[in-house]
């Protein structure tokens, strides 16, 4: 068991995320960054379904209530354990009465710990993730919460890297994408404008998505659009012209015209950006897409 | 990657992680059943690697896992079940909901009543005479998209959405009507609010309505007070 004694800006139970049941109209939600969520579990021989905790930007402060196995991965945040310096990335034993805490946030806007044997919140239609916008699944986790830990397919820690097979972004990053159907809305002029342009995650971004301002991308059609299944990693166009990219706690359906999606490897890159931090779209193939995600696969089989 | 026929059907790669096929963008009854038809049929093909089949008023898009998933062979199966005619009927049910019309439930009923140029009793009447079919359900957790709205009530949706609507209300956007089942921001027009449970994560499916029920809406005693 652990006990929250300080909870940080956004901390949440998040696993794989909720498949399954959009058609009605639940959310998935799940980790920001699947890959560093995964990782963590890897490192500690959790099974990649088992939950983590998912830290943003101002890390939390945890009391471990029985010796445990953990390690923190994700963004760049110092890490004490109790008066000792331990980096992220490293598996760690804390005997019980031991206190992590995050510090200053050097890289990237999210880690993730995961502790062996998972978290061990109850399943809400098949997944621990917390969905904040609908309640599935729990909420932000608050100072005195005690969470279980350890019933997860657990074994022996398996990964021999220690960190994240991408770059963790600092200040911003380039963001692979695939053309969508829709940008028959918007003609080669805008499409070149959103290639070329520079945006920057807005304030009010969240886990549902990152509002991005910079240049405005006009529609040249405006026929209706039918709402239809809105995938993470989707850039949809809002009247405003200012684009908006889809995250883990997105709707399942949505009405805006979309031009493009950031492939799979890459949102979890996305998913380790803050507000402020800028973001370009770099268009690539399907085949690049998948060849980027096996690459990923490839590397953490070697690391094991 | 696209394919499409004369007979007005489109596949196509959303992302690489999923794949959707649209039947052109129409809000129509037979397309609906077509999409349903679809959607069930490939969930019970059960292809390695599908992860979520999600249908919308003219289209099913199927969530995969890139790495798992057969997409050439994926593709192929929608062109095959797109091509094969209707011959399901997927399940359905009709669902009965007490509205409880205008006052602080329907803040919008004298809006939605000067829109259509008609007294507040006349919408109540336009809102309940149909039966109405469940197109999808999403955007929130069991909010189900019906339609079509008696186009003389079918007015446009807020210039300045709510931030807050209250769950169980009733509303219009355009030819669509829908239940808020939890409270959320919204810009529809709000006529009512209903004491039904649409969602309710506890309950087995959680969701009241699926796509392809029936509702009718039904005024309770006391409406517009």
């Amino acid at each position: 068991m652990i006990r929250v004694v300080d909870a940080g800006l956004l901390t949440t139970v998040q696993d794989c995320g909720r498949w399954g049941s959009q058609d009605l109209g639940v959310p998935v939600s799940g980790p920001m960054d699947l890959i560093s969520h995964r990782v963590a579990n890897m490192l500690v021989g959790n099974d990649s379904a088992c939950a983590t905790l998912e830290v943003t930007l101002v890390g939390p402060e945890i009391e471990f209530l029985a010796d445990t196995m953990f390690v923190v991965v994700g963004g760049e945040f110092e890490l004490w354990l109790g008066e000792d310096r331990i980096p992220v990335g490293s598996v760690q034993f804390a005997h019980h009465g031991r206190r992590l805490r995050f510090g200053h946030r050097t890289a990237g806007a999210r880690a993730y710990l995961a502790i062996a044997g998972g978290i061990d919140v109850p399943f809400t239609l098949g997944s621990r993730s917390t969905d904040l916008a609908s309640g599935l699944g729990g909420r932000l986790l608050r100072a005195g919460d005690k969470l279980n830990t350890g019933s997860g397919e657990s074994g022996t820690p398996v990964l021999r890297g220690n960190g994240i097979p991408f770059d963790l972004p600092r200040g911003g990053a380039t963001l692979r994408c695939l053309v969508e159907q829709d940008v028959l809305r918007f003609d080669d002029e805008v499409v070149g404008v959103f290639a070329d342009a520079t945006y920057t995650v807005g304030p009010d971004s969240n886990r549902m998505g990152y509002r991005l301002i910079g240049p405005k991308l006009e529609q040249v059609n405006s026929q209706q659009v039918l709402s239809n299944a809105t995938p993470m990693g989707t850039v949809q166009v809002p009247p405003s012209g200012q684009p908006i990219l889809l995250m883990a706690d997105r709707q399942t359906i949505g009405g805006y015209p979309r031009i493009a999606s950031v492939i799979s490897v890459d949102q979890s890159v996305a998913g380790q950006l803050a507000p402020g931090d800028w973001i370009r779209f770099e268009f690539c193939s399907r085949s690049e897409a998948v060849e980027a995600l096996i690459a990923v696969e490839q590397t953490l089989l070697q690391w094991m | 990657m696209t394919s499409c026929r004369q007979s007005g059907w489109r596949i196509s790669m959303v992302g690489d992680s999923a794949i959707r096929i649209d039947f052109g963008a129409l809000i129509d009854p037979q397309v609906s059943v077509r999409v349903l038809a679809l959607a069930a049929a490939v969930r019970e093909t059960g292809p390695d690697g599908v992860r979520d089949i999600v249908p919308s008023y003219s289209a099913a898009t199927i969530y995969i896992d890139p790495l798992l998933a057969d997409v050439d062979g994926l593709w192929k199966l929608l062109e095959r079940l797109a091509a094969e005619p209707v011959s399901r009927q997927t399940s359905s049910r009709d669902v009965l909901v007490p509205v409880h019309y205008g006052g602080s439930d329907g803040p919008d009923l004298e809006a939605v009543a000067s829109f259509a140029n008609c007294s507040v009793d006349q919408v109540i009447h336009l809102h309940t005479a149909p039966r109405y079919r469940v197109y999808m359900v999403g955007f929130l957790p069991g909010f189900p998209y019906l339609g079509p709205v008696d186009s003389r009530i079918a007015i446009p949706r807020l210039a300045n959405p709510r931030l807050a609507v209250p769950a169980g209300s009733v509303g219009i956007a355009g030819v669509q009507t829908g239940i808020y089942p939890t409270v959320a921001p919204g810009g529809w027009c709000l006529i009512g609010r209903t004491s039904v449970k649409a969602f309710d994560q506890d309950r087995d499916p959680p969701s009241l309505f699926r796509p392809g029920d029936f509702v009718r809406f039904e005024a309770v005693a006391g409406s517009t007070r």
